[in-house]
């Protein structure tokens, strides 16, 4: 990797009860996924407030992305439907404000899966450092 | 313009204080000029006769109102409803946000109501007096006789893309019912949804950057009655207007109009009082028109009950990504 190339900052929520035991899963696999990845653990998918997406991008993440149970395994029964509803449209909004839609992303990652906990967030880190910084929801104020 | 008159709605006001059927009526009275009409609650006839205002500058909707006087007068209040003035009491009813024991709604038709904007935009400034009739009678300090305007050239923006003239909800009905209208209104949001990325954040950041954060969209939206609001904690960092940068208005807004998806019934109240004209009714047609595609037609307020898109879910909807899909290849 060049010195000069931008490291962009992620912020990854995972559901407790699948994708941040499958993150587990990954890295006891010895998988790797970029350390840029940083996981912020919640209770369910749907836990996650709109307006954490948007102050993790003030705060100066470059790409945010959602780990929940597949629908129909949400370990409150209902819980990712609503977070499926809700991100389809608080993305298509960022999207609709001029957002580049590629720094959001929802995936649905077992705890089973961490193989593909592994490839996901290596894709989104790809994805995102393709985009470069985050130049249009940064707060200057929240930047080192 | 209006075809009902002021008297009809004062006769019947005077009809239900004098028989004792409501103790107070929520209308409309002159502010410092003919055009700014405010709010007002009447609790005696003599006030009501005196400073009752109705004209083409009536556009406020009472059915937020209605959550804080109804906690303060005894008895029932009359209020007049425009058609889409009811959706919205039909939506606070639905959250539970007023007694319906404690109102009596009139209904009342409307023909749209007039941008005091576009009026000076043909009269100039200095506007010393306005009377509306069939037409609109503008006199300026400057000019010696009046001009006469068709309320029809001057229309509100939210009006010219009426979504409907029939009241879904009243007590009683002053004048006659009309019908829900094959409107426009997602034609804008669409023309912006065809831009590229880089042309709506322009045109985004244009809109927003405007904006000086005086809540006035927040503390006029019906759908807004929260006691209180996530953007009143000053430990938020975006509790008020920044002068070093431009996020603080992208997040009120995303955040704002996320909070009223599914709830807000298109009004339009939010873009009317804005001091700085930004289209804030943009953000939110935009949530509607998202949900009558993917998850079925719905019309907040329509009815009674009903349950919005975002509280709801089943199993088919769309993952994220198809929701992006969707459109480029409707594009």
């Amino acid at each position: 990797m060049q010195m000069n190339e931008h490291k962009p900052l992620i912020v990854a929520f995972c559901c407790n009860w699948c994708s941040y035991a499958g993150a587990d899963l990954a890295g006891n696999n010895r998988l790797n996924y970029p350390a840029e990845v940083k996981i912020i653990r919640v209770p369910c998918s749907c836990r996650v407030n709109p307006m954490f997406i948007l102050r993790a991008f003030q705060r100066g993440a470059d790409g945010v992305i959602i780990c929940g149970c597949h629908p129909g395994d949400c370990h409150y029964t209902s819980g990712n439907y609503y977070t499926r509803r809700r991100m389809a449209m608080l993305f298509s909004m960022l999207d609709y404000l001029g957002i580049e839609k590629e720094r959001t992303r929802v995936e649905w990652v077992s705890a089973a899966e961490g193989a593909k906990f592994a490839a996901t967030m290596n894709d989104f880190v790809a994805t995102v450092t393709a985009l470069g910084e985050n130049k249009r929801l940064e707060d200057l104020r929240c930047k080192k | 313009m209006q075809k009902i008159t002021k008297n009809q709605l004062l006769d019947k006001a005077a009809e239900l204080l004098d028989n004792g059927t409501v103790t107070a009526v929520l209308g409309w009275q002159k502010g410092e000029f003919d055009y700014d009409v405010t709010p007002a609650l009447f609790e005696n006839k003599e006030e009501l006769f005196a400073n009752f205002v109705w004209n083409d500058f009536c556009g406020a909707n009472f059915s937020k109102y209605l959550i804080k006087h109804t906690r303060k007068v005894e008895g029932k209040i009359l209020v007049f409803l425009k058609p889409c003035d009811t959706y919205s009491f039909n939506q606070l009813l639905t959250e539970h946000r007023f007694d319906r024991e404690k109102v009596y709604a009139v209904g009342i038709p409307c023909e749209g109501m007039a941008d005091i904007d576009k009026v000076k935009a043909i009269v100039g400034d200095g506007i010393s007096s306005i009377d509306c009739g069939e037409k609109i009678k503008v006199t300026t300090i400057y000019a010696d006789a009046a001009v006469e305007i068709d309320g029809k050239d001057v229309l509100e923006g939210r009006c010219e893309s009426c979504k409907s003239k029939k009241h879904v909800a009243y007590d009683e009905l002053l004048g006659e019912e009309g019908d829900v209208l094959d409107s426009n209104r997602f034609d804008e949001v669409a023309r912006l949804e065809a831009m590229t990325p880089d042309e709506r954040f322009a045109f985004w950041q244009n809109e927003l950057s405007r904006c000086i954060r005086c809540n006035a969209c927040r503390d006029v939206c019906p759908a807004c009655t929260c006691e209180k609001c996530v953007f009143g904690n000053p430990k938020s960092g975006v509790e008020n207007k920044s002068p070093a940068n431009s996020f603080e208005e992208k997040m009120f807004h995303i955040i704002r109009a996320f909070h009223v998806a599914g709830r807000c019934t298109d009004c339009g109240e939010c873009s009317r009082v804005c001091p700085q004209n930004i289209p804030l009714h943009l953000l939110n047609r935009k949530f509607i028109k998202d949900m009558n595609e993917c998850y079925g037609e719905y019309q907040a307020g329509a009815e009674v009950g009903s349950r919005a898109p975002l509280v709801n879910y089943t199993t088919e909807d769309l993952e994220p990504g198809e929701v992006f899909d969707r459109r480029d290849t409707d594009a």
